[in-house]
C-alpha cells in the first residue's frame, strides 16, 4: 500500500535560512524519490517566482519532487523568527490573493501581532487544507506546526507524526517560553510516534518532556550529496600566510558564539595570522561584536552577517577550520556542509552530530582552553588537517537523506500496522 | 617430537596526561592513571596468572615451562606501582622453568628510526632483565614482532642471541609450516621461531568468542590440535599477550581452567613436550632460510606497519620525535633523555591509528583517547615542549624549579 502524508514543513528553495528548512526540504525530497506520496504544506509570506520561469512555486518544485504536492499556506512563520533571510511582514491582502492554491476566505489578512495568535491561525488554515486533502499520515516539523498537526488528527482521526529537530532547551537554555514549551508538550504526547534527530535529542526529550522512550526513534539527517566538480583543493590557491577560522550560523545563545570569540582571544596568545570569520546574523549579533573589541581582539574578528548562497560557498573556500560551538544543537547539518567544502570541522560534543560522526574534532562547548588547543592544532598541523578534510569528507557520505526517508517509511508503516 | 613454545608479552606504556598547548610543565605523564591500569591488570591478570603458572610448574616439576617478554618501562611501572607483581615475575624466574626475552626497553620502533638508539634500548633492556631476574637473555624479539632480513642482520651483530621470534606470516612462508625452526638470509647462527597465529589466535582472540564454530574452546580439544602437529611439525609457538588472561579474556569466559588443564592434556601425548625459545633453538636445526626483505608485524589482519605507520599524522609524529633526538643527546640532560625515550613506546602511535576507526573497534582496549586526532594533538603538544627543552635558549627549566617527570 501506499501511504500518503500530510507533511507540515517549513521553507523550501531557494529560500532556506537554516538546519530546519533544509532538513524537512531533504527529507521530503528523499521520499518523493523513494514514490511515497507527500502533500506539502509550506507557509508562505508571499508567493514565490522563480527566475524565469512559472510563477507557480509548486509546479516548479513538482518538477524536482514527483511525488510531492505543494500546498501554500499564507503564513508569515518563518522558521527562525527575524533572524532568517527574510523580514517579518504582514501579509498583505494582495499577496493573499495571489496565493494561488488558497480559496479567498474573505478574512481580513491583518495577522495577530504574537507569534502565540500566528501559530494557531496557521493551525485554522492547516485544518481547512486538510478538509480537502486525503492522506494517511500528518507528519509535522517542530512546535509551530503541532497545534495543527494535534487539530488535523483529532479532527480527521489520522495518526500524527511529529519530528523534533530542536526544543525550547536548545534554543532558548533554562529560560523556557513556558508557551512554546507546553505546546511542544502537548505535540510529542498526542502523537503517535516521536521522531528526534539524535539520540541527544531523544534524551530531552524523555526526560524533560515525559514522553515515554519506547515512543520515541531516531532518525539522523543526511546531507545532500555534493554534485558537480569537486571545488579546488586548497593547495591550487594562492598561499596565505593567514589562516581563517570559521563560525557559521545565527549568533544567538543555542549557537554559542561567546564560546568561539573567547576561544579565538586564547589561540590568538600563540599564533599571530589567525582571522576568525563569523557568518550569520541573531539576537546576539551586537553583544558580540562588542565583546570581541573588549578582548582586544576586534581587529581579527570579522562579522559578515548573514550569508546567502555563493557567498556561503566563497567564505568556506577561505576557511582552514570551521568550529561549531553550540550550547545545544540537536544535529548539525552545516558542519556536514563544511566537510563538503573540504573544510575539517571542530565540533561541540552538546551536538546530535557528535555522538555518530567519527572525523572530527570535538570539544565540551564551555572548555575555552580545550577549543583553542585543538584549533591552534589543526591550524599547526597540516597531517591533522589533511586527515580530517579527507576522511571527514569521506564520512559525509554516511549521511543519506535515502536512509532517513527509509526509516520514515518504516515509521509509518508501524503506526498504520502496514506489514 | 613436538614441543610447545609459550611466551607471553607483557607490557604497558606511560600514558601521556592530557597537555594543551597551553601547558608548559615537564610532567607529560599520567601517574595516576598509570598506576590505575597497573594495579587493575594486576590484580586480574599479572597476580593470578603468575600463581597459576607458578602452580604448575612445581606440580609438573620442570616439565612445563614457559617465556616472558617483559618491557623496560613496565618493570619500572612495577617497581613503583606494584611490587608485588614484580615478585611473582622473580619468583617464577627461581624456577629455572622461566625465560626471559630481550626487546627494546622502550616498546619502541626505534629500529625502523634509528639503529643506534636501537642498539641502546636492546643493551639497556638486556641489563635489565639480567639485574631484576638473574638471567642474560638469548632470544630476542622486537616491538610487536615487528621483524624482517635487516632487523635479524643487526641483531646478530649485536651478539649475544640464539634466535629471533617474529610473526608466521602466511605471506612470508608460503606453502611452509610455522612449526619448525627456520632462519634468516645473511646470519651464521641465528635461528628465527615463528608464531603459530592460527593456534596462538585461538586462545587470544577466539576464545571467548560465541560464534567460533569451535566455541567453547577446553584444553582437550586445544592439545589434540597440537598432538596433531606431530609428525608434521617440531615447534608449535604460541605468542600471546600475557593480557590475554584475566584482561581481554575475562576470568569468566574460563581461560584460567583452560591453562590450569592445558598442560595435563598435553602430556597425555607422549610425544610432546613444553620448551622455551632458547631450547627450541638448541633442540631443533633450522629447516629452511625464511626471506622477509619487508616488514612483517603480529598486527591486525595486515601483519604489517599500518598499525603504527599507517597515516599522515603517524608518520608526522614519529618522524618529528626522532628527528630530536641529536638534540636530545646533545643536552646531556637525563630526565630528558627519558621523556624523549618513553614517547618512543609504540603505543602512542597505535592511538592514532585510524584504520578501525570508520568501524568503531579493536584498538580500543587500554586507549586512553576517545579519538586517533585527539592522541596526535596530545602528543605533539608534548613534543612540542620537549623540543623547547632542548633550546637552552628557550629552556628556563635548568634552574630546576619545574617538576621532575613522573
Amino acid at each position: 500500500m501506499s501511504i500518503t502524508t500530510l507533511m507540515l514543513g517549513w521553507e523550501f528553495p531557494p529560500f532556506i535560512s537554516g538546519g530546519l528548512g533544509t532538513a524537512c526540504y531533504g527529507l521530503t525530497k528523499a521520499m518523493s524519490r523513494r514514490g511515497m506520496q507527500v502533500t506539502f504544506i509550506l507557509p508562505r509570506e508571499k508567493p514565490i517566482r522563480l527566475a524565469g520561469g512559472s510563477s507557480d512555486v509548486g509546479k516548479a518544485l513538482a518538477r524536482e519532487m514527483p511525488n510531492v504536492r505543494i500546498r501554500a499556506v499564507a503564513s508569515h512563520l518563518s522558521a527562525y523568527g527575524k533572524y532568517g533571510p527574510q523580514p517579518v511582514r504582514p501579509v498583505t491582502a494582495a499577496v493573499e490573493a495571489e496565493l494561488a492554491d488558497e480559496p479567498p476566505t474573505g478574512e481580513a489578512a491583518t495577522y495577530g501581532p504574537s507569534l502565540e495568535k500566528e501559530v494557531f491561525r496557521y493551525a485554522q488554515r492547516v485544518m481547512r487544507i486538510a478538509q480537502r486533502e486525503t492522506f494517511d499520515v500528518i507528519h509535522a516539523h517542530d512546535w509551530m506546526t503541532f497545534p495543527a498537526g494535534v487539530a488535523v488528527a483529532a479532527s480527521t482521526g489520522k495518526p500524527l507524526i511529529v519530528q523534533v529537530h530542536s526544543t525550547e532547551f536548545d534554543r532558548s537554555g533554562e529560560h523556557v517560553n513556558q508557551f512554546v514549551y507546553d505546546i511542544e508538550r502537548q505535540g510529542m504526547h498526542a502523537a503517535a510516534r516521536v521522531i528526534t534527530v539524535s539520540h541527544y535529542t531523544r534524551n530531552v526529550v524523555v526526560s524533560r518532556y515525559a514522553v515515554p522512550p519506547t515512543k520515541v526513534d531516531v532518525v539522523y539527517n543526511g546531507v545532500e550529496q555534493a554534485t558537480g566538480s569537486p571545488p579546488l583543493p586548497h593547495s591550487a590557491w594562492p598561499t596565505r600566510s593567514e589562516k581563517v577560522v570559521l563560525f557559521v550560523g545565527r549568533i544567538t545563545m543555542q549557537k554559542g558564539p561567546e564560546y568561539f570569540l573567547r576561544a579565538a582571544k586564547r589561540v590568538l596568545e600563540k599564533l599571530r595570522n589567525v582571522k576568525f570569520i563569523m557568518a550569520g546574523d541573531g539576537d546576539r549579533l551586537h553583544g558580540i561584536i562588542e565583546m570581541a573589541a573588549c578582548l582586544g581582539i576586534g581587529h581579527r574578528v570579522f562579522f559578515t552577517r548573514f550569508l546567502r548562497g555563493g557567498d556561503v560557498q566563497r567564505v568556506y573556500q577561505m576557511a582552514d577550520l570551521y568550529v561549531m560551538p553550540s550550547v545545544s544543537e540537536p544535529f548539525g547539518i552545516a558542519p556536514l556542509e563544511a566537510l563538503q567544502n573540504d573544510v575539517p570541522v571542530l565540533i561541540s560534543k552538546q551536538s546530535g552530530l557528535a555522538e555518530t560522526f567519527r572525523n572530527a574534532l570535538k570539544v565540551d562547548f564551555w572548555d575555552i582552553d580545550e577549543m583553542a588547543n585543538k584549533v591552534v592544532a589543526v591550524l599547526r598541523h597540516p597531517p591533522l588537517s589533511e586527515m580530517l578534510r579527507v576522511n571527514g569528507r569521506r564520512e559525509t557520505l554516511r549521511f543519506r537523506w535515502e536512509d532517513s526517508a527509509a526509516k520514515v517509511n518504516d515509521i509509518y508503516r508501524r503506526v498504520l500496522h502496514v506489514a | 617430537m613436538t614441543s610447545v613454545c609459550f611466551y607471553f608479552q607483557v607490557h604497558q606504556p606511560y600514558r601521556l596526561r592530557h597537555y594543551t598547548i597551553f601547558d608548559s610543565a615537564t610532567d607529560y605523564f599520567d601517574g595516576f592513571k598509570n598506576a590505575q591500569v597497573c594495579r587493575k591488570v594486576a590484580d586480574k591478570c599479572y597476580l593470578p596468572t603468575n600463581r597459576l603458572l607458578l602452580d604448575l610448574i612445581l606440580r609438573y616439576e620442570g616439565r612445563f615451562k614457559v617465556a616472558f617478554s617483559i618491557t623496560g618501562i613496565l618493570l619500572e611501572q612495577f617497581r613503583e606501582y606494584a611490587p608485588d607483581v614484580l615478585r611473582s615475575f622473580q619468583d617464577l624466574a627461581e624456577t629455572g622453568c622461566v625465560e626471559f626475552l630481550a626487546e627494546t626497553y622502550h616498546h619502541s620502533l626505534s629500529f625502523l628510526f634509528s639503529p643506534g638508539e636501537f642498539a641502546s634500548q636492546v643493551q639497556a633492556h638486556k641489563r635489565l632483565i639480567r639485574d631484576t631476574f638473574g638471567q642474560m637473555p638469548r632470544v630476542f624479539r622486537n616491538t610487536e614482532l615487528i621483524y624482517n632480513n635487516a632487523l635479524a642482520e643487526a641483531v646478530e651483530r649485536l651478539g649475544g642471541f640464539d634466535a629471533i621470534l617474529s610473526e608466521g606470516a602466511d605471506h612470508i612462508l608460503g606453502y611452509r609450516s610455522p612449526n619448525y625452526v627456520y632462519r634468516p638470509p645473511n646470519t651464521c647462527r641465528l635461528k628465527l621461531l615463528l608464531k603459530n597465529y592460527r593456534l596462538s589466535d585461538d586462545i587470544a582472540f577466539r576464545f571467548s568468542n560465541r560464534a567460533w564454530n569451535e566455541w567453547p574452546l577446553r584444553a582437550e580439544k586445544f592439545a589434540h590440535w597440537i598432538h596433531a602437529v606431530n609428525g608434521n611439525g617440531t615447534v608449535v609457538n604460541l605468542f600471546v599477550d600475557y593480557e590475554t588472561f584475566g584482561e581481554h579474556q575475562w576470568e569468566d569466559t574460563g581461560i584460567f581452567e583452560f591453562l590450569r588443564h592445558l598442560p595435563t592434556e598435553i602430556f597425555k601425548h607422549p610425544d610432546t613436550d613444553f620448551k622455551t625459545p632458547s631450547e627450541v633453538a638448541a633442540a631443533y636445526d633450522a629447516v629452511d632460510v625464511v626471506d622477509v626483505p619487508y616488514f612483517v608485524s603480529w598486527a591486525d589482519i595486515e601483519r604489517d606497519l599500518s598499525a603504527w605507520l599507517g597515516n599522515p599524522m603517524q608518520h608526522n609524529a614519529i618522524t618529528e620525535l626522532y628527528n630530536l633526538e641529536g638534540q636530545v643527546k646533545a643536552c646531556n640532560d637525563p630526565d630528558l633523555l627519558a621523556d624523549w625515550r618513553r614517547l618512543q613506546t609504540s603505543d602512542h602511535f597505535y592511538y592514532m591509528c585510524t584504520k578501525w576507526f570508520a568501524d568503531g573497534d579493536v584498538h580500543k582496549y587500554f586507549n586512553p583517547y576517545d579519538s586517533p586526532y585527539d592522541s596526535y594533538i596530545n602528543f605533539m603538544n608534548v613534543l612540542d615542549n620537549l623540543r623547547s627543552r632542548c633550546d637552552p635558549e628557550l629552556n628556563p627549566s635548568k634552574t630546576g624549579l619545574t617538576a621532575a617527570p613522573a
